[in-house]
Protein backbone atom coordinates (compact mmCIF):
# COMPACT_ATOMS: atom_id res chain seq x y z
CA UNK A 1 0.00 0.00 0.00
CA UNK A 2 1.24 3.87 -0.95
CA UNK A 3 0.02 6.80 0.40
CA UNK A 4 -1.04 9.21 -2.31
CA UNK A 5 -2.63 13.03 -1.80
CA UNK A 6 -4.47 14.23 -4.95
CA UNK A 7 -6.40 17.13 -4.92
CA UNK A 8 -9.59 16.50 -6.80
CA UNK A 9 -11.84 19.79 -7.40
CA UNK A 10 -9.36 22.06 -5.02
CA UNK A 11 -10.27 19.20 -2.11
CA UNK A 12 -6.92 17.25 -0.86
CA UNK A 13 -7.99 13.45 -0.44
CA UNK A 14 -5.32 11.35 0.91
CA UNK A 15 -5.55 7.51 1.20
CA UNK A 16 -3.24 4.40 1.42
CA UNK A 17 -3.76 2.67 -1.99
CA UNK A 18 -2.61 -0.48 -3.79
CA UNK A 19 -0.65 0.48 -6.58
CA UNK A 20 -2.47 -1.04 -9.25
CA UNK A 21 -5.75 0.93 -8.40
CA UNK A 22 -6.51 3.70 -11.49
CA UNK A 23 -6.75 7.02 -10.86
CA UNK A 24 -10.95 6.57 -12.22
CA UNK A 25 -11.21 3.91 -9.43
CA UNK A 26 -9.58 6.48 -7.04
CA UNK A 27 -11.86 9.15 -8.16
CA UNK A 28 -15.01 6.94 -7.69
CA UNK A 29 -14.19 4.36 -4.91
CA UNK A 30 -11.99 6.92 -2.68
CA UNK A 31 -13.04 10.39 -3.00
CA UNK A 32 -16.89 8.77 -3.98
CA UNK A 33 -17.31 11.04 -7.03
CA UNK A 34 -19.23 8.92 -9.31
CA UNK A 35 -19.17 11.50 -11.98
CA UNK A 36 -16.29 10.15 -13.70
CA UNK A 37 -17.89 7.42 -15.79
CA UNK A 38 -15.80 3.95 -16.38
CA UNK A 39 -16.61 2.44 -19.65
CA UNK A 40 -13.91 -0.28 -21.29
CA UNK A 41 -11.55 0.82 -18.59
CA UNK A 42 -8.71 -0.26 -21.23
CA UNK A 43 -8.67 3.51 -22.96
CA UNK A 44 -10.46 3.03 -25.80
CA UNK A 45 -13.83 4.88 -24.72
CA UNK A 46 -13.00 8.05 -23.21
CA UNK A 47 -15.74 8.06 -20.76
CA UNK A 48 -13.67 8.51 -17.79
CA UNK A 49 -11.31 11.30 -19.66
CA UNK A 50 -10.87 14.11 -16.50
CA UNK A 51 -8.52 16.91 -16.25
CA UNK A 52 -5.62 16.60 -14.56
CA UNK A 53 -3.07 19.32 -14.29
CA UNK A 54 -4.98 21.10 -16.79
CA UNK A 55 -4.75 18.41 -19.58
CA UNK A 56 -7.75 16.02 -20.86
CA UNK A 57 -6.50 12.74 -19.54
CA UNK A 58 -8.10 9.19 -19.46
CA UNK A 59 -8.59 8.37 -15.72
CA UNK A 60 -8.37 4.49 -16.80
CA UNK A 61 -4.64 5.08 -18.05
CA UNK A 62 -3.03 6.73 -14.88
CA UNK A 63 -2.30 4.58 -11.11
CA UNK A 64 -3.70 6.84 -8.82
CA UNK A 65 -0.05 6.56 -7.67
CA UNK A 66 1.00 8.66 -10.49
CA UNK A 67 -1.26 11.18 -9.86
CA UNK A 68 0.00 11.93 -6.18
CA UNK A 69 0.59 15.57 -5.71
CA UNK A 70 -1.69 16.43 -8.75
CA UNK A 71 -4.71 18.45 -9.44
CA UNK A 72 -7.63 16.50 -10.99
CA UNK A 73 -10.85 17.85 -12.14
CA UNK A 74 -13.48 15.97 -12.66
CA UNK A 75 -17.21 16.46 -13.89
CA UNK A 76 -18.60 17.80 -10.45
CA UNK A 77 -15.73 20.25 -10.56
CA UNK A 78 -16.97 21.99 -14.06
CA UNK A 79 -19.36 24.35 -12.51
CA UNK A 80 -19.07 27.07 -10.96
CA UNK A 81 -16.84 27.87 -8.24
CA UNK A 82 -15.55 24.22 -8.87
CA UNK A 83 -18.65 22.68 -9.07
CA UNK A 84 -19.69 23.98 -5.65
CA UNK A 85 -22.09 26.92 -6.84
CA UNK A 86 -24.41 24.42 -8.08
CA UNK A 87 -24.43 26.37 -11.28
CA UNK A 88 -23.65 25.13 -15.03
CA UNK A 89 -20.62 25.51 -16.85
CA UNK A 90 -21.01 27.64 -19.70
CA UNK A 91 -20.06 24.13 -22.01
CA UNK A 92 -22.39 22.40 -19.92
CA UNK A 93 -25.18 24.61 -20.51
CA UNK A 94 -24.45 24.15 -24.58
CA UNK A 95 -24.70 20.99 -24.28
CA UNK A 96 -28.32 20.94 -22.37
CA UNK A 97 -29.00 23.75 -24.88
CA UNK A 98 -27.63 21.98 -28.03
CA UNK A 99 -29.41 18.72 -27.43
CA UNK A 100 -25.20 16.79 -26.88
CA UNK A 101 -26.30 13.64 -25.47
CA UNK A 102 -28.96 11.37 -25.23
CA UNK A 103 -28.08 8.49 -22.90
CA UNK A 104 -25.30 10.68 -21.21
CA UNK A 105 -23.11 7.97 -20.15
CA UNK A 106 -20.01 9.64 -22.55
CA UNK A 107 -21.07 13.33 -21.21
CA UNK A 108 -19.07 13.84 -18.35
CA UNK A 109 -15.99 12.94 -20.72
CA UNK A 110 -17.10 14.97 -23.84
CA UNK A 111 -17.63 18.06 -21.69
CA UNK A 112 -13.87 17.37 -20.08
CA UNK A 113 -12.28 17.25 -23.34
CA UNK A 114 -14.29 20.17 -24.83
CA UNK A 115 -13.02 22.12 -21.57
CA UNK A 116 -9.43 21.07 -22.46
CA UNK A 117 -10.04 22.53 -25.82
CA UNK A 118 -11.68 25.57 -25.13
CA UNK A 119 -9.28 26.58 -22.37
CA UNK A 120 -6.40 26.26 -25.01
CA UNK A 121 -8.16 27.50 -27.90
CA UNK A 122 -10.45 29.91 -27.97
CA UNK A 123 -11.77 30.26 -31.50
CA UNK A 124 -11.43 26.23 -32.73
CA UNK A 125 -12.68 24.93 -36.15
CA UNK A 126 -15.40 22.56 -36.45
CA UNK A 127 -12.08 20.37 -36.95
CA UNK A 128 -10.26 21.15 -34.09
CA UNK A 129 -13.18 20.47 -31.58
CA UNK A 130 -13.67 16.80 -33.85
CA UNK A 131 -9.86 16.35 -33.08
CA UNK A 132 -10.34 16.90 -29.28
CA UNK A 133 -13.50 14.39 -28.86
CA UNK A 134 -11.68 12.32 -31.22
CA UNK A 135 -10.97 9.88 -28.35
CA UNK A 136 -14.77 10.17 -27.09
CA UNK A 137 -16.88 7.12 -28.40
CA UNK A 138 -20.83 8.17 -28.17
CA UNK A 139 -23.40 5.65 -29.59
CA UNK A 140 -26.17 8.10 -29.38
CA UNK A 141 -26.04 10.80 -30.60
CA UNK A 142 -24.14 10.60 -34.11
CA UNK A 143 -21.69 13.66 -32.48
CA UNK A 144 -23.32 15.96 -34.55
CA UNK A 145 -24.76 17.85 -31.83
CA UNK A 146 -22.44 17.43 -29.34
CA UNK A 147 -19.81 19.31 -32.20
CA UNK A 148 -22.83 21.75 -32.42
CA UNK A 149 -22.24 22.23 -28.74
CA UNK A 150 -19.10 23.35 -28.20
CA UNK A 151 -18.82 25.32 -31.57
CA UNK A 152 -22.15 27.05 -29.25
CA UNK A 153 -20.06 27.59 -26.29
CA UNK A 154 -16.66 28.48 -27.61
CA UNK A 155 -18.99 30.77 -29.53
CA UNK A 156 -20.17 32.49 -26.47
CA UNK A 157 -16.79 32.09 -24.56
CA UNK A 158 -15.73 34.50 -27.11
CA UNK A 159 -17.97 37.27 -26.42
CA UNK A 160 -16.91 37.36 -22.78
CA UNK A 161 -14.46 39.07 -21.03
CA UNK A 162 -12.55 36.05 -19.96
CA UNK A 163 -10.70 32.93 -20.52
CA UNK A 164 -12.70 30.16 -20.44
CA UNK A 165 -11.48 27.87 -17.28
CA UNK A 166 -13.04 24.89 -16.22
CA UNK A 167 -14.86 25.51 -12.34
CA UNK A 168 -15.07 29.17 -12.91
CA UNK A 169 -18.64 30.24 -12.16
CA UNK A 170 -20.83 31.15 -14.70
CA UNK A 171 -21.49 34.15 -14.13
CA UNK A 172 -18.34 35.49 -13.28
CA UNK A 173 -18.05 38.79 -15.27
CA UNK A 174 -14.42 39.96 -14.71
CA UNK A 175 -12.75 42.80 -16.19
CA UNK B 1 -10.67 -4.97 -16.13
CA UNK B 2 -8.43 -4.53 -12.90
CA UNK B 3 -4.82 -5.17 -13.13
CA UNK B 4 -2.93 -7.75 -10.90
CA UNK B 5 -1.07 -6.54 -7.78
CA UNK B 6 2.26 -5.03 -8.17
CA UNK B 7 5.17 -3.08 -6.80
CA UNK B 8 5.57 0.35 -7.38
CA UNK B 9 8.81 1.99 -7.43
CA UNK B 10 9.66 5.64 -8.10
CA UNK B 11 13.69 6.57 -8.53
CA UNK B 12 14.96 9.80 -8.60
CA UNK B 13 17.86 8.87 -10.73
CA UNK B 14 18.25 6.46 -14.29
CA UNK B 15 21.22 4.46 -12.78
CA UNK B 16 18.48 4.08 -9.99
CA UNK B 17 15.96 2.81 -12.35
CA UNK B 18 18.20 0.44 -13.88
CA UNK B 19 19.43 -0.90 -10.51
CA UNK B 20 15.79 -1.57 -10.21
CA UNK B 21 15.22 -3.43 -13.24
CA UNK B 22 18.47 -5.19 -13.06
CA UNK B 23 17.16 -6.52 -9.30
CA UNK B 24 13.94 -8.43 -10.72
CA UNK B 25 13.46 -10.16 -14.02
CA UNK B 26 9.56 -9.41 -14.07
CA UNK B 27 10.35 -5.74 -13.56
CA UNK B 28 8.29 -3.00 -16.21
CA UNK B 29 9.41 0.32 -16.51
CA UNK B 30 6.52 2.91 -16.68
CA UNK B 31 6.95 5.96 -18.72
CA UNK B 32 3.62 7.54 -19.86
CA UNK B 33 1.74 3.84 -19.73
CA UNK B 34 -0.72 4.58 -22.27
CA UNK B 35 0.10 1.28 -24.23
CA UNK B 36 1.37 -0.74 -20.56
CA UNK B 37 -1.95 0.49 -18.99
CA UNK B 38 -4.72 -1.11 -21.05
CA UNK B 39 -1.95 -4.27 -21.06
CA UNK B 40 -1.82 -4.17 -17.87
CA UNK B 41 -5.67 -4.32 -17.16
CA UNK B 42 -6.54 -6.89 -19.82
CA UNK B 43 -3.93 -9.16 -17.72
CA UNK B 44 -1.88 -9.38 -21.02
CA UNK B 45 0.80 -7.88 -19.09
CA UNK B 46 1.67 -9.62 -15.35
CA UNK B 47 4.57 -7.75 -13.80
CA UNK B 48 5.34 -7.65 -10.41
CA UNK B 49 7.30 -4.26 -10.16
CA UNK B 50 6.56 -1.43 -12.19
CA UNK B 51 9.25 1.21 -12.13
CA UNK B 52 7.73 5.17 -12.78
CA UNK B 53 10.20 6.83 -14.44
CA UNK B 54 8.39 10.44 -14.39
CA UNK B 55 9.90 11.53 -11.77
CA UNK B 56 13.51 11.62 -12.86
CA UNK B 57 14.24 14.66 -14.00
CA UNK B 58 17.13 14.44 -16.96
CA UNK B 59 14.96 12.41 -19.06
CA UNK B 60 12.04 15.21 -19.64
CA UNK B 61 14.68 17.18 -21.13
CA UNK B 62 14.79 17.98 -25.34
CA UNK B 63 18.06 18.69 -26.86
CA UNK B 64 19.82 19.86 -29.80
CA UNK B 65 23.23 18.85 -30.47
CA UNK B 66 25.27 19.91 -33.74
CA UNK B 67 23.73 16.81 -35.95
CA UNK B 68 20.26 15.22 -33.61
CA UNK B 69 17.64 16.19 -32.08
CA UNK B 70 17.65 14.27 -28.80
CA UNK B 71 14.15 13.71 -26.59
CA UNK B 72 14.73 12.30 -23.48
CA UNK B 73 12.43 9.04 -22.44
CA UNK B 74 9.58 11.08 -20.35
CA UNK B 75 8.95 14.06 -23.23
CA UNK B 76 5.34 13.62 -23.59
CA UNK B 77 3.74 13.25 -27.21
CA UNK B 78 1.97 16.88 -26.59
CA UNK B 79 4.86 18.22 -25.41
CA UNK B 80 6.62 17.12 -28.63
CA UNK B 81 4.38 17.92 -30.72
CA UNK B 82 3.93 21.47 -29.61
CA UNK B 83 7.97 22.27 -29.30
CA UNK B 84 9.00 24.41 -32.14
CA UNK B 85 12.42 22.78 -32.09
CA UNK B 86 11.12 19.77 -33.33
CA UNK B 87 8.52 21.33 -35.46
CA UNK B 88 11.56 22.86 -37.04
CA UNK B 89 14.13 20.72 -37.20
CA UNK B 90 12.12 17.12 -37.44
CA UNK B 91 9.56 18.45 -39.43
CA UNK B 92 8.49 14.52 -39.88
CA UNK B 93 8.21 13.59 -36.70
CA UNK B 94 5.76 16.87 -35.86
CA UNK B 95 3.63 15.64 -38.82
CA UNK B 96 3.36 12.06 -37.56
CA UNK B 97 2.44 12.74 -34.23
CA UNK B 98 -0.33 14.57 -35.09
CA UNK B 99 -1.45 11.08 -35.86
CA UNK B 100 -0.34 9.35 -32.92
CA UNK B 101 -3.67 8.46 -30.55
CA UNK B 102 -5.75 11.25 -29.46
CA UNK B 103 -5.21 14.57 -27.77
CA UNK B 104 -5.53 12.90 -24.26
CA UNK B 105 -3.41 9.73 -24.62
CA UNK B 106 -0.96 12.04 -26.25
CA UNK B 107 -1.35 14.36 -23.32
CA UNK B 108 0.37 11.03 -21.05
CA UNK B 109 2.01 9.14 -23.75
CA UNK B 110 5.92 9.60 -24.71
CA UNK B 111 7.91 9.31 -27.23
CA UNK B 112 10.41 7.15 -26.29
CA UNK B 113 7.32 5.02 -24.59
CA UNK B 114 6.24 4.51 -27.88
CA UNK B 115 9.41 3.28 -29.35
CA UNK B 116 10.22 0.80 -26.56
CA UNK B 117 6.30 -0.66 -27.02
CA UNK B 118 7.66 -1.10 -30.48
CA UNK B 119 3.82 -1.57 -31.82
CA UNK B 120 4.12 -2.67 -35.96
CA UNK B 121 1.40 0.44 -36.63
CA UNK B 122 3.46 3.23 -34.19
CA UNK B 123 3.84 6.47 -36.13
CA UNK B 124 6.74 7.59 -33.84
CA UNK B 125 8.83 3.77 -34.69
CA UNK B 126 8.37 4.59 -38.08
CA UNK B 127 9.93 7.52 -37.98
CA UNK B 128 12.12 6.81 -36.07
CA UNK B 129 13.38 3.91 -38.83
CA UNK B 130 12.56 5.97 -41.91
CA UNK B 131 15.29 8.81 -40.51
CA UNK B 132 17.30 6.34 -38.68
CA UNK B 133 17.17 7.62 -35.12
CA UNK B 134 19.72 6.78 -32.19
CA UNK B 135 18.12 4.88 -29.31
CA UNK B 136 19.74 5.08 -26.37
CA UNK B 137 19.85 2.59 -23.25
CA UNK B 138 21.46 2.48 -20.01
CA UNK B 139 22.58 -0.79 -19.18
CA UNK B 140 24.64 -1.23 -16.46
CA UNK B 141 26.16 2.21 -15.92
CA UNK B 142 26.76 2.97 -19.80
CA UNK B 143 24.92 3.98 -22.31
CA UNK B 144 24.95 1.77 -25.86
CA UNK B 145 23.20 3.26 -28.92
CA UNK B 146 20.38 1.61 -31.19
CA UNK B 147 20.48 2.52 -34.85
CA UNK B 148 16.36 2.57 -35.28
CA UNK B 149 16.65 0.70 -38.67
CA UNK B 150 18.19 -2.12 -37.07
CA UNK B 151 16.40 -2.06 -33.41
CA UNK B 152 12.21 -3.25 -34.23
CA UNK B 153 12.71 -7.54 -34.84
CA UNK B 154 8.90 -8.11 -35.08
CA UNK B 155 5.67 -7.11 -32.92
CA UNK B 156 6.47 -5.60 -29.63
CA UNK B 157 9.69 -6.90 -30.26
CA UNK B 158 13.39 -5.49 -29.97
CA UNK B 159 16.75 -5.78 -29.43
CA UNK B 160 16.86 -3.25 -26.47
CA UNK B 161 18.65 -4.94 -23.56
CA UNK B 162 15.80 -6.59 -20.91
CA UNK B 163 17.88 -4.50 -17.94
CA UNK B 164 18.72 -1.73 -19.97
CA UNK B 165 16.50 1.80 -19.31
CA UNK B 166 15.80 4.11 -22.71
CA UNK B 167 17.56 7.14 -22.06
CA UNK B 168 17.17 9.02 -25.55
CA UNK B 169 16.19 8.97 -29.04
CA UNK B 170 18.36 11.23 -31.40
CA UNK B 171 16.36 11.99 -34.49
CA UNK B 172 18.91 13.70 -37.06
CA UNK B 173 18.27 17.27 -37.93
CA UNK B 174 17.15 17.92 -41.43
CA UNK B 175 19.28 20.04 -43.82
CA UNK B 176 18.24 23.50 -44.58
CA UNK B 177 16.30 22.66 -47.49
CA UNK B 178 13.78 19.71 -46.55
CA UNK B 179 10.69 18.19 -47.96
CA UNK B 180 8.57 16.05 -45.76
CA UNK B 181 5.59 14.07 -46.27
CA UNK B 182 3.25 11.36 -43.85
CA UNK B 183 0.24 9.70 -44.58
CA UNK B 184 -1.94 7.19 -43.14
CA UNK B 185 -5.17 5.16 -43.62
CA UNK B 186 -7.10 3.98 -40.22
CA UNK B 187 -10.56 2.87 -39.84
CA UNK B 188 -11.07 6.36 -37.59
CA UNK B 189 -9.47 9.01 -37.13
CA UNK B 190 -6.07 8.40 -34.79
CA UNK B 191 -6.92 4.89 -34.17
CA UNK B 192 -3.91 1.86 -35.17
CA UNK B 193 -3.23 2.40 -39.19
CA UNK B 194 -4.07 -0.20 -41.70
CA UNK B 195 -0.99 1.39 -43.90
CA UNK B 196 0.89 4.40 -43.42
CA UNK B 197 3.87 6.10 -44.81
CA UNK B 198 6.89 8.86 -44.76
CA UNK B 199 9.14 10.59 -46.63
CA UNK B 200 12.07 13.05 -46.07
CA UNK B 201 14.26 14.67 -49.25
CA UNK B 202 16.62 16.56 -47.98
CA UNK B 203 17.79 19.22 -50.68
CA UNK B 204 21.65 20.29 -51.04
CA UNK B 205 21.82 24.35 -51.36
CA UNK B 206 21.26 24.00 -55.09
CA UNK B 207 18.29 22.34 -54.91
CA UNK B 208 19.25 18.59 -55.84
CA UNK B 209 18.13 15.47 -54.30
CA UNK B 210 20.62 14.79 -51.49
CA UNK B 211 19.24 12.21 -49.53
CA UNK B 212 15.36 10.33 -49.85
CA UNK B 213 14.18 8.54 -46.88
CA UNK B 214 10.94 6.84 -47.07
CA UNK B 215 9.25 4.51 -44.60
CA UNK B 216 6.25 1.95 -44.76
CA UNK B 217 4.43 0.81 -41.01
CA UNK B 218 1.69 -0.96 -39.91
CA UNK B 219 1.71 -3.18 -42.98
CA UNK B 220 3.99 -5.98 -41.57
CA UNK B 221 5.73 -6.75 -38.21
CA UNK B 222 7.54 -3.91 -37.79
CA UNK B 223 8.33 -0.81 -39.38
CA UNK B 224 11.12 -0.66 -42.69
CA UNK B 225 12.77 1.52 -44.85
CA UNK B 226 12.37 1.57 -48.86
CA UNK B 227 15.20 2.15 -51.23
CA UNK B 228 14.49 4.15 -53.08
CA UNK B 229 18.00 5.45 -53.82
CA UNK B 230 17.41 5.19 -57.59
CA UNK B 231 14.97 8.48 -57.63
CA UNK B 232 18.59 10.34 -56.85
CA UNK B 233 19.60 9.83 -60.44
CA UNK B 234 15.78 11.20 -61.57
CA UNK B 235 14.23 15.01 -61.66
CA UNK B 236 11.93 13.43 -58.74
CA UNK B 237 9.00 13.03 -61.68
CA UNK B 238 5.55 11.46 -60.90
CA UNK B 239 6.31 8.21 -63.38
CA UNK B 240 10.22 7.05 -61.91
CA UNK B 241 8.37 8.29 -58.19
CA UNK B 242 5.51 5.32 -58.60
CA UNK B 243 8.32 2.70 -60.64
CA UNK B 244 10.35 3.35 -57.84
CA UNK B 245 8.47 2.79 -55.24
CA UNK B 246 6.54 -0.02 -57.04
CA UNK B 247 9.73 -2.21 -57.23
CA UNK B 248 11.19 -1.41 -53.40
CA UNK B 249 7.62 -1.99 -52.31
CA UNK B 250 7.73 -5.58 -53.86
CA UNK B 251 10.95 -6.54 -51.18
CA UNK B 252 8.50 -5.94 -47.74
CA UNK B 253 6.97 -8.85 -45.98
CA UNK B 254 3.45 -7.80 -45.18
CA UNK B 255 0.63 -9.43 -43.01
CA UNK B 256 -3.07 -10.01 -42.80
CA UNK B 257 -5.47 -9.92 -40.19
CA UNK B 258 -8.87 -9.11 -38.70
CA UNK B 259 -8.82 -5.90 -40.60
CA UNK B 260 -6.95 -6.06 -43.86
CA UNK B 261 -5.45 -8.65 -45.90
CA UNK B 262 -1.65 -8.16 -46.63
CA UNK B 263 -2.22 -7.62 -50.49
CA UNK B 264 -4.89 -4.56 -49.61
CA UNK B 265 -1.92 -3.19 -47.15
CA UNK B 266 0.86 -3.16 -49.60
CA UNK B 267 -1.23 -1.42 -52.05
CA UNK B 268 -2.49 1.24 -49.87
CA UNK B 269 1.11 1.56 -48.33
CA UNK B 270 2.60 1.84 -51.56
CA UNK B 271 0.20 4.71 -52.87
CA UNK B 272 0.71 6.29 -49.48
CA UNK B 273 4.62 6.41 -50.27
CA UNK B 274 4.06 7.87 -53.71
CA UNK B 275 2.07 10.85 -52.13
CA UNK B 276 4.62 10.85 -49.38
CA UNK B 277 7.16 11.46 -51.67
CA UNK B 278 5.23 13.65 -53.95
CA UNK B 279 4.22 16.10 -51.24
CA UNK B 280 8.27 15.80 -49.93
CA UNK B 281 9.10 17.02 -53.36
CA UNK B 282 6.54 19.72 -53.82
CA UNK B 283 6.82 21.26 -50.30
CA UNK B 284 10.22 22.52 -51.73
CA UNK B 285 9.55 23.01 -55.73
CA UNK B 286 6.27 25.42 -54.60
CA UNK B 287 7.49 27.44 -52.14
CA UNK B 288 8.41 30.76 -52.34
CA UNK B 289 11.75 31.27 -52.86
CA UNK B 290 13.38 33.33 -50.22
Amino acid sequence: MIQVSIEVNDKTVTAEVEPRLTLLDFIRDVAGLKGTHAGCEHGVCGACTVLVEGNAIRSCLVLAVQADEQEVISIEGVGGDLGRSGELSIVQDAFCEAHGLQCGYCTPGMVLAAEALLADTPNPTEGDVREAISGNICRCTGYVQIVEAVMLAADRLANRNYKSKPGQPYDQTLG
Amino acid sequence: MKPVNFDYERPRTIDEACELLASNSNARILAGGQSLIPMLSMRLSRPSLLIDIAHIEDLGEIVATDTHIEIGAMVRQAVAKNTIMIQEYIPLLSKALQHVGHPPTRARGTVGGSIAHADPSAEIALIAVTLGAEITYRVGGDDHMFDATEFFIGPMLTVAPPDGCLVKVGFPKTSKICGTGFYEVAPRRSDYALASAAAQINFDSKGAAKTIRVGVGSIGDFPERLDVDNLLKTDLNDESIVATVKTAITEIETVDDLHASAEYRKRVAAHLAVKALQTARDEVREAPVK
